[in-house]
């Protein structure tokens, strides 16, 4: 059940409980109570919404960066993500296992300087990061699963 | 000038097209047009499977191969069949590998009727098998299944039907358009009044693995009916490989000398890539199979419980990825209902009459969507019904 809800949300989180409940052969205050039990373990930490930013704000700028980094004594490399993850311009934070960097940083900012300034006056400043080098994402065809690009015009048959 | 009507045969003349056709060729006219009326799944092939073809592509001549399919992939639908159903076939005598169910339905009726046999075709069904028998020089005699038996096929439905020229009675379950299935249960009966006879059964299970709730149970496991079926699938529907044109008959060894001899001067052989490739299919495909039938599984809950909730009554069905709401509610006939939806409401749907006359007052509705197109969908035909209530004030 648990499974099934997250798979459905994932597609689509503004469902409605009744929709829902139909999907999973349940109620929908049995569909409500589900989500809120999973919200309330932290199992689902939020909602968003997926735009496809060349039809809401061109000129929104979006990068990865990859950051290598000393990790510190006693709380490895966990207190410089938390520093990193309170800015607003930071989309998301991970971990990486991969030799070449430590952190991933999605940034998202209105224009290239911005981002760029960004990265260097406050991310390459913060003690413990020893490099930083920068992607800028110039068009995203699917994301969290949505395809962000036009549909493709269904070619299937009739059987 | 050539006179085309003297250089045609009327019989392929007096076949109708297919009556699922009509309204896509409207569609295909429209802007914004959303449709429920495709036959086919909508997810990729596996990749695993799709890599299998890369390969060979990569590493084999690409041959003929076998009249009878690829030994390794007949031995493995041998297999299959023997774990599903706990039937055994030969994979040398008794399993032809085919260019998709329809041929293979096709050339088990060409190589069975002679002209003037009858068939039973169950209906409502899937559109291709009356003008099948008919060109093969037999007469198709339709079996109207009914809906207070979730149209299961009864004994009762065949009273009358069976003569001395019957030669085969047509089982298509899982059935398309329905979504309706066939149990132990259900099946027995029938099986009983086929044991004495020499009516041979065409075992239709396309659909086989897309069940819900149960699994799918074949005629062949019942006493004495592996004589005397011809049991058919495939890897369309299953295996999402629609367009790699690949399907079976597991037939008695008579059966399938007779199929073969058609196969071979009319087909030669099944397309040779594709036949590597189903080999995965069938030995590293399960979990994949599993997930899509869990995706299809919540997809048909939210339809039932949704045409239910629209005021469009809608029996469970537990098979192949349709639903088969009745619109009689409307007052309006399944073609007027489609027509009117289409240009209205651009949401494309097949007729219910399109498969057979007791399809009548019916609509098929395919599945095989994402969700998200389908409570588009969904929300459109809410809209349609308010306005014909609307109207009838």
């Amino acid at each position: 059940m648990k499974n099934e809800i997250i798979r459905i949300l994932q597609q689509n989180a503004r469902i409605s409980n009744i929709a829902l409940g139909e999907m999973l052969g349940i109620s929908p205050e049995q569909a409500a109570e589900e989500i809120h039990k999973l919200e309330n373990e932290g199992v689902i930490r939020g909602y968003s919404v997926i735009l496809d930013d060349d039809k809401f704000d061109k000129s929104t700028v979006y990068a990865t960066i990859e950051l290598k980094v000393t990790p510190q004594r006693d709380c490895g490399f966990d207190d410089i993500a938390k520093t990193i993850m309170m800015y607003d311009e930071v989309e998301s934070v991970s971990l990486m296992s991969s030799g070449a960097y430590d952190l991933a940083v999605e940034v998202k900012g209105n224009n290239l300087k911005d981002v760029a300034f960004f990265v260097s006056e406050r991310l390459a400043t913060i003690e413990g990061i020893l490099s930083t080098s920068t992607h800028f994402i110039l068009k995203k065809y699917k994301e969290k699963g949505i395809f962000i690009d036009d549909e493709e015009t269904d070619e299937r048959g009739l059987g | 000038m050539i006179d085309y009507e003297k250089a045609l045969s009327h019989k392929i003349k007096n076949i109708k097209p297919s009556g699922i056709r009509k309204f896509f060729d409207i569609a295909a006219t429209m802007e914004g047009v959303i449709s429920l009326g495709v036959g086919e799944p909508d997810f990729s092939t596996p990749w695993v499977i799709r890599k299998a073809a890369i390969q060979v592509l990569e590493r084999k001549h690409i041959v003929y191969g076998p009249n009878l399919g690829i030994m390794p992939l007949r031995e493995a639908i041998a297999g299959h069949i023997e774990k599903k159903h706990g039937v055994k076939y030969r994979p040398g005598e008794e399993i032809i590998v085919t260019v998709g169910g329809s041929e293979a339905i096709d050339m088990a009726l060409r190589g069975l009727i002679d002209p003037g046999d009858e068939v039973l075709v169950v209906e409502p069904c899937f559109v291709c098998y009356a003008p099948l028998v008919e060109l093969a020089g037999g007469v198709a005699v339709p079996v109207p299944t009914r809906i207070e038996n979730n149209f299961k096929l009864t004994v009762d439905d065949l009273e009358g039907k069976i003569t001395e020229r019957t030669k085969l009675l047509i089982l298509p379950y899982p059935n398309n358009p329905t979504g309706a299935i066939m149990t132990k249960e259900d099946l027995e009966p029938i099986a009983e009044l086929l044991r004495d006879t020499n009516i041979m059964v065409l075992s239709d299970e396309i659909y086989s693995e897309l069940t819900y709730g149960r699994q799918h149970f074949s005629i062949i496991e019942l006493p004495d009916m592996q004589e005397r079926t011809i049991y058919v699938n495939g890897f369309s529907k299953a295996y999402a490989m629609t367009g790699w044109r690949l399907g079976y008959v597991a037939a008695p060894e008579p059966i399938i000398h007779q199929i073969f001899k058609i196969h071979q001067y009319g087909i030669m052989c099944s397309p040779y890539i594709s036949q590597n490739a189903a080999v995965e299919a069938l030995k590293s495909c399960d979990e994949e199979v599993e997930k899509m039938v869990e995706e299809y599984n919540v997809r048909r809950r939210y339809l039932v419980n949704e045409f239910n909730r629209i005021g469009l009554t809608c029996f469970d069905p537990e098979g192949a990825f349709y639903v088969f709401p009745c619109i009689k509610s409307t007052g309006l006939s399944s073609e007027e209902f489609c027509e009117r939806l289409l240009y209205e409401e651009k949401v494309a749907v097949v007729p219910g009459s399109a498969f057979g006359n007791s399809g009548e007052g019916y609509v098929r509705i395919s599945y095989a969507y994402s969700l998200r197109h389908l409570m588009e969908a969904l929300a459109r035909i809410e809209d349609f019904l308010k306005r014909l209530k609307e109207e009838k004030k």
